[in-house]
């Protein structure tokens, strides 16, 4: 804690590294995960072969894969970015699909039957009922590509799992072992409840209690 | 030409050994409620779809209000079609009035105007706005999402509306008085409507007409009190239980069995029964008041006479 409180500078800059790279592989897992995701819920028969090939590189150690990665994109960040959205697929992927299956077959016909053109549709009705659920698959990639970002020190990508290689390689500094692991734990619980936030917000049952609160608590 | 026109109508289904829909032709006038009656899997719900285009006939010609609805973008014709269906279909994620609001928005509306429009429909189907407007459909009992169904169908003011089986998952007592709501609505707005049901009962007291879909044809297409009746074929006559005299007294409105009132009839010395309530509920007041006649109102006026004769001449098949 005192290393922390002692180098702020550093940390900090770690910390944003981390979250940057943390940030980048997210978009780029989502902007892979959203086409497949579509491709699977318009034709079903590539649910199986898919997810079972997402699922299979899941199983994969991250550092293991990484290290595969390294001959392809370097000893950088770009290895362990790559990393990171071939591990987020399977977890993306699969909540857009529960997302998208779960709207009910009455509710898409009601759309169209109303007179709602495809893109309507999508932005009306569909996005809106998938979001919750997807956001609860980003929550949990997001966690994954914290702990992989950290791994990724190992290979040049810095971040905050720098401390940590460092303080394993030098004698005597478990210090900086403490502020890598506090920072890290730190971001990923920040992560986690900004999220659950968000998460919260796009829920149509829980604006359901929160108007039901707003009512209760309004004075008589 | 009618409002709506089926013109040998035929649907086969990639694959499919039989067509869904064979050689339909019938048409239903403005203002009518005509019923779309059969078994599961004889086709009507496929035919209800044939006309807001969620199906393409294979063969065949419909018109809606004379003109082919494949003129216009499928859209375009939607938009001016009220669809109520089975479990509502309601939004989960829209409040009460976002549901309605849906086909306004989609026809461009103003928001004021928009506004106004599901405060008068609110109104309209009896769920007081204030109360209703935000809730979320999860927040409402199966039969006031119904309401709101069918709410959000009629918010475009669409002259055609078609509705599938919309009380189907509701029970009986709910159902009971969403029918009343419809005749009371459709007395008000006189839109042209095809209904579909499988729940006799239901149809023989909605409809101003009924369609009996056999395998995907036509095999009748006459008034309630024709089909009862006077039945085409046993499959009919089954369907429909056209041997249950009492039952028939239940479904068959007061006014299809009246006599018209003749000038030298004074109403003020008979009990009065509304026109659109049924012959059995006419027997049991007859019974009950020892009269030998009750005076048929509609509104408040008086129409016509009805009494035992006139409902031995129902019960026994002979038009009045």
């Amino acid at each position: 804690m005192s290393y922390i409180l002692q180098n702020p500078g550093l940390v900090w800059g770690l910390l944003l590294e981390h979250l940057q790279m943390t940030v980048l592989g997210l978009l780029i897992a989502v902007g892979i995960a959203l086409p497949v995701a579509l491709l699977i819920h318009r034709f079903p028969w590539l649910n199986l072969p898919l997810l079972g090939a997402l699922g299979t590189l899941y199983t994969i150690p991250s550092l293991a894969l990484i290290i595969l990665l390294v001959p392809l994109f370097g000893l950088n960040s770009t290895s362990v970015i790559v990393a990171m959205v071939i591990y987020a697929q399977i977890i993306l992927v699969r909540n857009l699909i529960v997302g998208l299956q779960s709207i009910p077959a009455t509710v898409l016909e009601a759309a169209r039957g109303m007179g709602m053109n495809a893109w309507q549709r999508w932005w009306w009705v569909q996005v809106p009922l998938v979001l919750p659920i997807f956001l609860a698959g980003l929550r949990l990639a997001a966690i994954v590509e914290i702990a992989i970002a950290t791994i990724g020190a190992k290979f040049g990508a810095g971040g905050l799992g720098d401390l940590l290689f460092e303080g394993i390689a030098q004698a005597g500094r478990e210090d900086k072992i403490w502020a890598g692991a506090i920072s890290v734990a730190i971001m990923a619980l920040g992560t986690n409840i900004a999220l659950l936030r968000l998460e919260d917000l796009a829920n149509p049952a829980s604006r359901i209690s929160r108007r039901a609160k707003s009512i209760r608590g309004k004075p008589t | 030409m009618s409002a709506i026109e089926f013109e040998q109508v035929s649907l086969r289904f990639p694959g499919a050994s039989r067509p869904v829909v064979r050689d339909c032709s019938f048409g239903v006038n403005a203002g009518e409620l005509v019923v779309i009656l059969g078994p599961s899997g004889c086709g009507k719900t496929t035919l209800l779809k044939l006309v807001n285009r969620l199906y393409e006939p294979t063969s065949g010609q419909i018109y809606l209000g004379g003109t082919k609805i494949r003129q216009q973008s499928v859209t375009t014709l939607r938009r001016q079609i009220g669809y109520v269906i089975q479990q509502s279909g309601l939004f989960p994620h829209m409040t009460v009035a976002q549901n309605i609001a849906v086909v306004p928005k989609l026809l461009g509306w103003s928001r004021p105007k928009i506004q106004m429009r599901v405060d008068e429909l609110l109104t309209l189907i009896k769920l007081p706005p204030q109360e209703y407007r935000d809730r979320y459909p999860s927040q409402l009992s199966g039969g006031q999402q119904q309401r709101v169904g069918l709410g959000r169908a009629l918010a475009g003011n669409p002259d055609f509306l078609l509705m599938d089986e919309p009380f189907g998952a509701i029970d009986a007592i709910t159902r009971a008085s969403l029918q009343e709501e419809i005749l009371r609505l459709q007395n008000q707005l006189q839109k042209t409507i095809l209904f579909v049901s499988h729940d006799v009962e239901e149809a023989l007291r909605l409809g101003d007409r009924i369609l009996i879909l056999q395998a995907g044809q036509v095999v009748q297409y006459d008034t309630p009190f024709n089909i009862l009746q006077r039945p085409v074929n046993g499959f009919v006559y089954e369907l429909v239980g056209a041997a249950d005299r009492v039952r028939q007294l239940g479904i068959l409105r007061v006014e299809t069995a009246m006599t018209p009132l003749s000038p030298s009839h004074s109403p003020e010395r008979n009990p009065s029964i509304a026109a659109e309530t049924d012959l059995r509920d006419a027997l049991s007041l007859l019974l009950q008041t020892g009269a030998a006649a009750l005076t048929v109102v509609k509104g408040n006026n008086p129409v016509g006479v009805v009494g035992w004769q006139q409902i031995q001449a129902a019960a026994q098949g002979k038009a009045a």
